[in-house]
């Protein structure tokens, strides 16, 4: 059970995530059987692993969409796992993509990206239009501003998804297989704008089956299989000297 | 048609049928257009026009009694369409509260709004109309204040019971066919459900909600017609009495109700088309 504190006010020498024994079941089915690490403010943290393994349990469980079954998660030093979780500021200071994009159908580009800062922050329209309309020239999509959704290619689909959820303001950003429903033309587009994003400091977490890309781009990488962290370490660590027979049968079959 | 498209079968009709086979047109099966209601309104004429020819008498031919009693029937006949349109809105707005109702994470409230679906959407709306008949006062008090309620106020909450159980299932179905991913996207974004509903899910399901709508619109439409029954003075409560008010004579009887569908049919078939053509588009989206 997780232990009601007065969170400590944050700041950004701690870490930004923190997990500490987290635990996760669907009915008889554990997910995650004790996961623990924590990302320090900037860094770009890699989950990789094979499917069915927990990645996207896991990452979900970090802005509350998946509640876990035990263990203590801290973003900016708010429990996630609180009962009386505000689900707003935690959700604020997290942004999430997903693999589908999951634009909203109805709304133009600029309009999904403009949505939850005016309906959820009721943050001022000119000014939140501004702020969408250089969302969309920073994900590179000048001109697609008033296109719907089913007129997008999936790249430019997900560029939309990281722009809208950009528009929030967060601290972290979640990506889960971002790439994993794309061409591979379009794949390069999309991992441009996360590398951007990167390199401006933005604080990522990427469930990733793009090893090249996470060998790039990556601060730390871990590698999950059956709901644990089987090994984790500098990205050049373990791509090249694995240490675990696991890790190193995935490597043998991805790369 | 040439014997080389035709070979013969044992099957094949007898030759001589064989030039009296139509041949399938450019169109494929032949869709009926409005111009195909005013053939139908005009042969409907004609008919009791060449009826009415072969009897040797002074009064008014049939068509010359349409015409003489258009005004008032046609009066009916919007009484129709008004009880329609109003049964329409209210059993909306209500399908709307109770089909969301059954989508509540209120165990009570959801299982309330099911029933209350379920029973309406299962019950003849002529049973439900008498029921309301008879229930609901002819006049109810509010602050001291008479309101009368007549019939046909009456029978316009009487069809609207049904509507609002159909619409309910409407909305029920097209939330539910919105895929689950649209509520995670949201929630991720801080979206209450609440708001994620209202401005999210539902404008999605608009679309997908329209033809079937349309289509009970047409239905209630037709239904008003058993208003008559109950005494409201609607179109064919208003055809009945002036068959009376001419005598009853037999040969007025298919020309007076032939008006009265000919009216429901210019009216529904026109909907009717439209809401096949949303169907349509929407489906190639
Ligand atoms: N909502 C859920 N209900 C039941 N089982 C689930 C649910 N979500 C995920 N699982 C199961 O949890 C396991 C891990 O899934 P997931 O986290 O999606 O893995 P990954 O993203 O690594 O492929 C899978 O066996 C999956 O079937
Ligand atoms: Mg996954």
């Amino acid at each position: 059970m997780a232990v009601a504190t007065e969170p400590r006010p944050w700041t950004p020498d701690q870490p930004i995530i923190q997990l500490i024994d987290v635990h996760k079941s669907f009915g008889a089915l554990e997910v995650l059987k004790g996961v623990s690490f924590s990302v320090k403010k900037g860094e770009v943290v890699c989950i990789i692993g094979p499917s069915g393994s927990g990645k996207s349990t896991l990452i979900r469980c970090i802005n509350a969409l998946v509640p876990v079954t035990s263990g203590t998660i801290l973003v900016e030093n708010i429990e996630v796992a609180d009962p009386k979780l505000d689900k707003l500021a935690l959700r604020r200071k997290v942004g999430m993509v997903f693999q589908q994009y999951n634009l909203f159908p109805h709304k133009t580009a600029l309009q999904n990206v403009m949505m939850a800062p005016m309906h959820v922050l009721h943050q001022d329209r000119g000014e939140v239009e501004e702020r969408a309309r250089a969302l969309m020239k920073k994900v590179r999509l000048t001109g697609k501003e008033h296109t719907y959704p089913g007129e997008l290619s999936g790249g430019q689909q997900q560029r939309v998804a990281i722009a809208r959820s950009l528009a929030m303001r967060p601290d972290v950003m979640l990506f889960d297989e971002v790439t994993a429903a794309l061409d591979p033309e379009t794949v390069k587009e999309v991992l441009f704008t996360i590398r951007e994003l990167a390199e401006e400091g933005m604080t990522c977490m990427l469930v990733t089956h793009e090893m090249n890309f996470a060998r790039d781009i990556a601060d730390h990488v871990y590698f999950t299989d059956r709901g644990v962290i089987v090994e984790h370490g500098p990205p050049d660590t373990i791509f090249s000297a694995p240490r675990d027979p696991r890790t190193q049968e995935f490597l043998s079959q991805v790369l | 048609m040439s014997p080389k498209n035709t070979p013969a079968r044992a099957d094949a009709p007898l030759p001589v049928l064989l030039p009296f086979r139509i041949e399938p047109t450019r169109l494929g099966t032949p869709r009926l257009a409005p111009v195909h209601a005013l053939l139908f309104g005009a042969g409907l004429a004609l008919l009791a026009g060449t009826a009415w020819a072969q009897a040797v008498d002074t009064r008014l031919s049939p068509l010359d009694v349409i015409i003489k009693w258009a005004p008032l029937l046609l009066s009916g006949f919007a009484f129709n369409i008004l009880i329609s349109m109003i049964a329409m809105a209210i059993g909306t707005g209500a399908g709307l509260g109770v089909g969301l109702g059954m989508l509540s994470h209120n165990p009570v409230l959801a299982r309330v709004c099911w029933a209350l679906t379920q029973f309406f959407r299962n019950a003849p709306w002529l049973v439900l109309l008498f029921f309301v008949m008879f229930l609901v006062p002819f006049q109810i008090t509010v602050f001291g204040v008479r309101i009368p309620l007549p019939d046909w106020v009456k029978a316009t909450v009487g069809f609207s019971l049904p509507v609002m159980a159909n619409v309910a299932e409407i909305v029920r179905g097209a939330v539910r066919s919105v895929p689950s991913t649209q509520w995670e996207a949201a929630e991720s974004l801080a979206f209450t459900p609440r708001q994620t509903m209202w401005r999210i899910i539902l404008p999605q399901c608009v679309k997908r909600m329209l033809p079937p709508w349309m289509n009970l619109y047409s239905l209630v439409t037709m239904a008003t017609v058993q208003a008559s029954i109950v005494g409201v003075s609607e179109m064919l409560t208003l055809t009945a009495q002036v068959h009376t008010a001419e005598g009853g004579r037999p040969e007025l009887f298919a020309p007076l109700y032939g008006f009265a569908m000919f009216c429901f049919f210019l009216y529904c078939y026109p909907i009717d088309r439209f809401t096949a053509r949303l169907e349509r588009r929407f489906h190639i989206r």
